[in-house]
C-alpha cells in the first residue's frame, strides 16, 4: 500500500531531473524528500501523482503502476501541488466543497479526518481563498488534498513560505494523519523538518544521497563537529577557511559548524589560531551533526 | 453526474465573480450592434455639398431644389468662381461640387443638350461614388419628367428591384456579421481563456489528478459558454428587430438551432486553441488574431467573397463565419427553410465534429 520506485529517471531536453532513482515508501509511514530547489523533487512527485511518464524505471502507488492504472492512482491519491493551486476567486468553503464533489463525497462524510485542520479555518469558511494567509492557503490546501480519504498523500513543499509557527503546527497535523493510516511523502528544502519524518531520503542533482532514519543519518556524520563562536562572524568563517586543516565550514545560525580534516584534531590548535586573527570571545564546544551538516557532506 | 454538476457550479461561480469579464461577455455585443447600427454605416445622409452655377435659370434652379430636397444631401454654400472649388475641397467642407455650365438652360432647350459637372472628393472613393451615383439619379429623375410628353422612338427602360433589403439599410448587412463575431468571441475566447487559467494557476494539475474524466472537464468548462452565448445570440436578434427593425422573414427556431450549431463549433475551436496554448494571454492573442480577423475579412461580412482574388477566396472557404454568415442572412433576410441551406449547415457540422476530434485528440491527460 506503500510507494515503491525502482529505476526511475526523467530528463527535459538537455537536462538530467532525474537520474536512476529507487527508493521504497512502506505504508503508513511519514516519508521526507529533502533536497534544495531545482532537486528533481516536484518532478518526482509528478510522476508519482502521474502527471508525467518517467522515461525509464517504474514506480507503483498504492499497488498500482503510475503508468498503466493511472486512473486508479488518481483516485486514491491526495495531492498538493508546490505552487498554491486552489481557485482563489472561490470561498474556503466553495473550494473545498467542490473537491469534495469531484471526488464523489461530500464534506460531512469525511469530515472527522480534515476536522483538525479544518476547524482552524472554518472562521473563515466565506472568505475568499486568494485573501487567505499563506499558513491558511496550506490547511485550505491541505483540508482540500484530504476530502476524499486518499490512502497516500503527496506534498510538495508544502510549508514554503509559510511562518514557523504554521510550519510548526502542519508537522503536527501530518503526524495525527499518520496515525489515522494514511501513506505521507512530503518534500522540504527545509532540513529542520526532515528531523520530523520517519525516514528521508536526501536528493540533489536528480540522485539520492542517503536514505535512512533522521537518527540514523545524524549517527553516520563521519567526523567529530564543532560549533565555534567569536566576536567577528565574517572574520571568523573566513579565517576557518583559510585554516590549512580544515574540511568544512559552514555558518549555522549563530555558530559556525567546524570539522577538522585531521583525525587527532585538538581545539586549543584552532584557538591559537584564531587568537592570531586577532579574533577575541572565541568559543569551541563539540556538537552533534544535524541533517543539514549530512546533506552538505554528502553533497561535497 | 453530480461531480458534472458541481464542476459546471464552479464555472458559474468564476464567471459571475469576474466583473470584467462579465462586462466584455454581456457589453460588448450591445456596444458592437449599436455601433455598426447607427455609426458605421455605408449609407450617405445629409452629405454637405456646393454649387457653382454659371448660369443661374429656371432649369438649374429646379435641378437644385430637387437635390436639396432630398434626404441624401444638403447644400452647405454657394461658389461663384471656379478657382474656389480647390480650396472648398482642401478645407473639407463639402464632399461635392456641382457645376453648371453657362447658359444652361438655352442650351438645352437650343441643343438640347446642357452639361453639369460633379466633382467629387475620393478621399473615401467608396462615398463619393455613392454620391455620384445618387446625383446621376436625380438628374435622370429630372430628365424624364422634361421628357414626358415626348415619345422617343426607341427606349429601354430598367425596372431596377432590390429584393430582400429595398431600401439598402446596411444594418441588414451588419447585424449577421456582427452576431457572428460575437458569437466566436465569446465562444472561442472565453472558453480557451477559462482553460488556460487552470492551467496557468495550477489547478489544471489538481484537476488531472482526480477522477474527472477529460471530456468531462471540457464540457464541464464549456456548458456554461453555450448558455451564456444563447443569451448573447438573443440579444443581439431582439436589438436588431426592435431597434433596428430588422425582420426575421424565417423561422426563429431554425436560426436557433443554427446559432447552436455555430457556437458549438466556435468552442470546439476554442477548446482546440486551449490545447496548444499555455497561458491565458497566449489564448487571447490566437483567438483574437487567428479568429477576428479571419472573420471580419475572409468571411463575407464586409468585404464581398466573389470580388476577391482566387486564393482568398479558397481560404475563405474554411473559414466557419462563412458559411454561418450566409445561413444568417438566408434565414433572417430571404426567409428560407433548411431544404435550401442544408449544404451550409452540413459543412458547419463537419467543421465541428474535425474540431472536436482534434481537440479530443489533442487534449493531454498529463502535463507533457
Amino acid at each position: 500500500m506503500g510507494i515503491s520506485i525502482s529505476n526511475i529517471s526523467k530528463s527535459y531536453k538537455n537536462v538530467k531531473a532525474l537520474q536512476d532513482i529507487s527508493f521504497d515508501v512502506k505504508p503508513n509511514e511519514l516519508f521526507g524528500l529533502i533536497g534544495p530547489d531545482g532537486a528533481g523533487k516536484t518532478t518526482l512527485f509528478r510522476i508519482l501523482t502521474t502527471l508525467l511518464f518517467p522515461d525509464e524505471g517504474t514506480a507503483t502507488v498504492a499497488g498500482f503502476n503510475v503508468v498503466g492504472d493511472y486512473k486508479e492512482i488518481r483516485k486514491n491519491v491526495g495531492y498538493m501541488p508546490g505552487k498554491f493551486s486552489l481557485y482563489q476567486d472561490l470561498t474556503v468553503e466553495e473550494n473545498l466543497n467542490f473537491f469534495a464533489t469531484i471526488f464523489g463525497t461530500t464534506i460531512d462524510e469525511n469530515y472527522d479526518l480534515i476536522k483538525d485542520i479544518y476547524v482552524q479555518i472554518e472562521p473563515f469558511k466565506d472568505r475568499r481563498a486568494g485573501k487567505l494567509s499563506g499558513g491558511m492557503k496550506q490547511k485550505l490546501a491541505l483540508s482540500c488534498a484530504l476530502i476524499h480519504k486518499p490512502k497516500v498523500l503527496f506534498l510538495d513543499e508544502p510549508t514554503t513560505g509559510v511562518d514557523p509557527v504554521s510550519r510548526k503546527e502542519f508537522w503536527e497535523m501530518l503526524k495525527r494523519l499518520q496515525q489515522k493510516g494514511i501513506t505521507i511523502l512530503v518534500s522540504t528544502p527545509y532540513m529542520d523538518e526532515a528531523a520530523l519524518c520517519d525516514r528521508v531520503a536526501l536528493i540533489q542533482d536528480g540522485k539520492i544521497l542517503e536514505i535512512d532514519t533522521p537518527e540514523a543519518i545524524v549517527k553516520h556524520y563521519p567526523k567529530p563537529i564543532y560549533n565555534v563562536r567569536a566576536n567577528n562572524m565574517y572574520q571568523l568563517i573566513i579565517s576557518l577557511k583559510d585554516y590549512e586543516f580544515n574540511h568544512s565550514v559552514y555558518p549555522f545560525g549563530e555558530f559556525v559548524h567546524y570539522t577538522d580534516s585531521r583525525t587527532d584534531f585538538n581545539p586549543k590548535e584552532l584557538r591559537h589560531y584564531l587568537e592570531t586573527k586577532n579574533l577575541s570571545d572565541i568559543e569551541i564546544q563539540e556538537t552533534e551533526a544535524t541533517i543539514e551538516d549530512t546533506f552538505m557532506e554528502l553533497a561535497k | 453526474m453530480k461531480r458534472f454538476i458541481g464542476f459546471i457550479k464552479k464555472e458559474f461561480y468564476h464567471i459571475f465573480r469576474d466583473r470584467r469579464s462579465l462586462f466584455i461577455l454581456f457589453g460588448m455585443p450591445i456596444a458592437q450592434i449599436l455601433l455598426f447600427g447607427f455609426a458605421i454605416t455605408n449609407e450617405i445622409n445629409n452629405v454637405d455639398i456646393a454649387i457653382l452655377d454659371h448660369s443661374k435659370d429656371t432649369t438649374t434652379e429646379e435641378i437644385i431644389n430637387k437635390i436639396a430636397a432630398s434626404k441624401y444631401f444638403s447644400i452647405k454654400q454657394m461658389v461663384t468662381r471656379e478657382a474656389d472649388i480647390a480650396s472648398v475641397f482642401q478645407k473639407g467642407q463639402v464632399k461635392a461640387v456641382l457645376n453648371f455650365e453657362k447658359d444652361f438652360s438655352k442650351n438645352l432647350i437650343k441643343d438640347h443638350k446642357a452639361t453639369i459637372q460633379i466633382i467629387t472628393d475620393a478621399t473615401d472613393p467608396n462615398t463619393a461614388n455613392t454620391i455620384t451615383n445618387y446625383i446621376s439619379a436625380i438628374l435622370q429623375q429630372y430628365q424624364k419628367e422634361l421628357n414626358k410628353d415626348i415619345t422617343i422612338a426607341y427606349q429601354i427602360i430598367p425596372q431596377t428591384r432590390m429584393v430582400y433589403n429595398p431600401e439598402l439599410k446596411s444594418v441588414y448587412m451588419f447585424v449577421p456579421g456582427v452576431m457572428t463575431i460575437i458569437l466566436m468571441l465569446v465562444s472561442a475566447m472565453m472558453t480557451s481563456i477559462s482553460i488556460t487559467r487552470e492551467k496557468e494557476l495550477g489547478t489544471m494539475e489538481i484537476l488531472l489528478v482526480s477522477p474527472l474524466k477529460p471530456f468531462q472537464v471540457i464540457i464541464g468548462k464549456v456548458f456554461p459558454y453555450i448558455f451564456l452565448s444563447i443569451i448573447n445570440a438573443v440579444v443581439i436578434v431582439m436589438l436588431s428587430i426592435f431597434i433596428f427593425n430588422m425582420p426575421v422573414q424565417g423561422s426563429l427556431f431554425l436560426l436557433g438551432l443554427e446559432s447552436v450549431l455555430f457556437i458549438i463549433t466556435s468552442l470546439a475551436l476554442g477548446i482546440l486553441i486551449s490545447t496548444i496554448s499555455a497561458t491565458q494571454q497566449t489564448a487571447m492573442m490566437i483567438s483574437l488574431m487567428g479568429l477576428m480577423l479571419p472573420v471580419i475579412l475572409l468571411s463575407g461580412f464586409i468585404f464581398p467573397i466573389s470580388s476577391m482574388p482566387m486564393p482568398l477566396q479558397i481560404i475563405s472557404n474554411i473559414i466557419p463565419a462563412k458559411w454561418f454568415i450566409i445561413i444568417l442572412k438566408a434565414i433572417m433576410l430571404k426567409g428560407v427553410g433548411l431544404q435550401f441551406i442544408w449544404k451550409e449547415t452540413l459543412i458547419l457540422l463537419g467543421m465541428t465534429v474535425f474540431f472536436i476530434a482534434l481537440s479530443v485528440k489533442k487534449y493531454k491527460i498529463r502535463l507533457e
